[in-house]
């Protein structure tokens, strides 16, 4: 595995679309939900242990689809030694089979609100393209053209050569600074107070991104399925606004 | 007028500060050249559907010709830097309408420093008004300096503002070489005339095959084995 491709695909400033979503929190603000910085945090834990972790586990199982089982497994030895050859893992192409469909089906499952299951494809559409053209070998699978966002992150992963546990941090890891900087733009809190949240937030993301990993193999019904109703009814009222700055 | 075998629609980006008459131009456009071009229309107003809205009203092109792009606070990062939602809307343009021969992306009202990416236009007009004082030129920024077409808009209103349209022609000239810079009037010339000409010239032209290349905006092709998008929540 590769730390630096790890950085290139958890950049915020990777052309894939994630600025024009705000994760939830522009529906917050409105609501008055999140007005500060203490309002702010209380949303990014909850989103975390719920979509982020969620995020987490879809996108680690893809990137597991995609990238064959670990040698671990193979080898009854010590973990996942392949990541660390020369760059790394590649995606082949045909040990997807119907998983990734499956799992992509299974986000569906997970996510009551139409409007954020669409904007969640939106997000997997423009991932994918960035993926394709920045990673020519990035595999098309059977959750098609536009995969939710953790299906693609999984894809994206895989064909970069990252390892399930690398994908499922830039799921969570993006949820969390994707909300944050909204939150600085639309509330004009300080940038490095919020900065400092994230920063706390990241063993979470650590702990979360093993998690998933370890999990990678389970069966759809069995990965984790939390949610935050209010972020689905956000997502329903902000929808219909006439007015709005951010696609979600 | 237009080319024998579009590779695929020119693209051709409008933009410019607030207020500059960003909009009005790609309406007049649109009237101008409807009858004889395939056109639709991108817009990336900060307020979503506004200027969708008002070409809408003023019925310039039918609606699903129309797409309104949210860019998350940061106009100019939606045409330049993460150009990804424009793709989309272009792409989604082209699926849904066939082969087109135009597509105008307006920009959201921004400041002097913002252009399009290469990736998703072929060619950007940069629209200033002689309101926002005769400096705007030497001013320069890249929208001033690198645009394919530099337009001063509403020279109607110099005598009202005092701004010397002399002086702005002198300093466009200086800031940009050999760049065309065309002085227009909405009001007094509702089919902006030049504009208009010079458009027609480039969708004639075609898009140069090395840029269609570049600019291919499709995701993974897939294969025959690969459903499309399925579930109640594509699109
Ligand atoms: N006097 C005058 N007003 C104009 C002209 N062109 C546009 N406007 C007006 O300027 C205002 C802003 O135009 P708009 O197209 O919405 O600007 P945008 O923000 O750049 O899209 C509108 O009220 C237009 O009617 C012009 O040539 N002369
Ligand atoms: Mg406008």
């Amino acid at each position: 595995m590769s730390l630096s491709t790890l950085l290139v695909l958890a950049d915020g400033r990777l052309p894939a679309g994630a600025h024009a979503h705000s994760g939830g929190v522009e529906a917050a603000v409105a609501a008055g939900r999140v007005h500060d910085l203490a309002t702010l945090r209380s949303f990014l834990v909850g989103r975390t242990a719920t979509a982020g972790e969620v995020a987490a586990a879809f996108a680690a199982a893809t990137c597991r689809a995609l990238t064959g089982p670990q040698l671990q497994d193979a080898l009854g030895g010590s973990p996942d030694r392949r990541g660390d050859e020369p760059g790394g893992p590649r995606a082949f192409a045909g040990v997807d089979s119907d998983r990734v469909r499956e799992l992509d089906d299974g986000i569906d499952a997970r996510t009551a609100s139409p409007a954020l299951r669409a904007a969640s494809r939106a997000q997997g559409r423009a991932l994918l393209r960035a993926a394709a053209r920045i990673w020519p070998t990035t595999p098309s699978t059977t959750a098609g053209k536009q995969p939710h966002h953790p299906v693609a992150v999984g894809i994206a992963a895989a064909a970069a050569g990252l390892r399930p546990r690398e994908a499922a941090l830039v799921a969570v890891y993006g949820g969390i600074t994707g909300s944050a900087s909204a939150a600085v733009r639309l509330l004009g809190l300080d940038p490095y107070a919020v900065h400092a949240l994230v920063a706390e937030l990241a063993p979470e993301c650590d702990r979360l991104a093993a998690r998933a990993a370890d999990r990678a193999d389970l069966p759809v019904d069995d990965l984790p399925a939390g949610s935050a109703i209010l972020l689905d009814i956000g997502a329903e009222q902000h929808a219909t606004w006439e007015v709005r700055l951010f696609a979600s | 007028m237009r080319p024998e075998h579009p590779a695929r629609a020119v693209r051709i980006g409008i933009g410019g500060p607030v207020g500059s008459g960003k909009t009005a131009l790609v309406a007049a456009l649109c009237r101008a050249l409807a009858g004889e071009l395939r056109v639709a229309v991108v817009t990336n107003d900060i307020y979503t559907t506004e200027d969708a809205d008002f070409l809408r009203r003023a019925g310039v092109l039918p609606d699903d010709r129309i797409r309104a792009v949210e860019t998350g606070c940061c106009p100019h990062t939606a045409i330049r830097d993460d150009i990804s939602a424009n793709l989309d809307a272009v792409e989604e343009l082209e699926e849904d309408l066939g082969e087109l021969d135009l597509i105008l992306v307006e920009s959201g009202g921004d400041n002097l420093t913002a252009t399009f990416s290469k990736g998703l236009v072929d060619h950007q007009i940069f629209v200033v008004d002689v309101a926002g004082g005769d400096k705007v030129p030497r001013k320069g920024g890249p929208g001033v300096t690198t645009a394919d077409l530099l337009v001063v808009n509403k020279t109607d209103l110099a005598p009202l503002v005092g701004a010397d349209l002399g002086v702005m022609a002198r300093d466009a000239a200086a800031r940009r070489g050999n760049l065309p810079t065309v002085f227009l009037t909405l009001v007094g010339d509702p089919g902006a005339e030049p504009v208009t000409a010079w458009v027609r010239d480039r969708v004639a032209h075609g898009v140069d095959p090395a840029a269609a290349d570049h600019a291919e905006s499709a995701p993974p092709h897939t294969h025959s084995a690969n459903a499309e998008p399925h579930g109640a929540g594509a699109g």
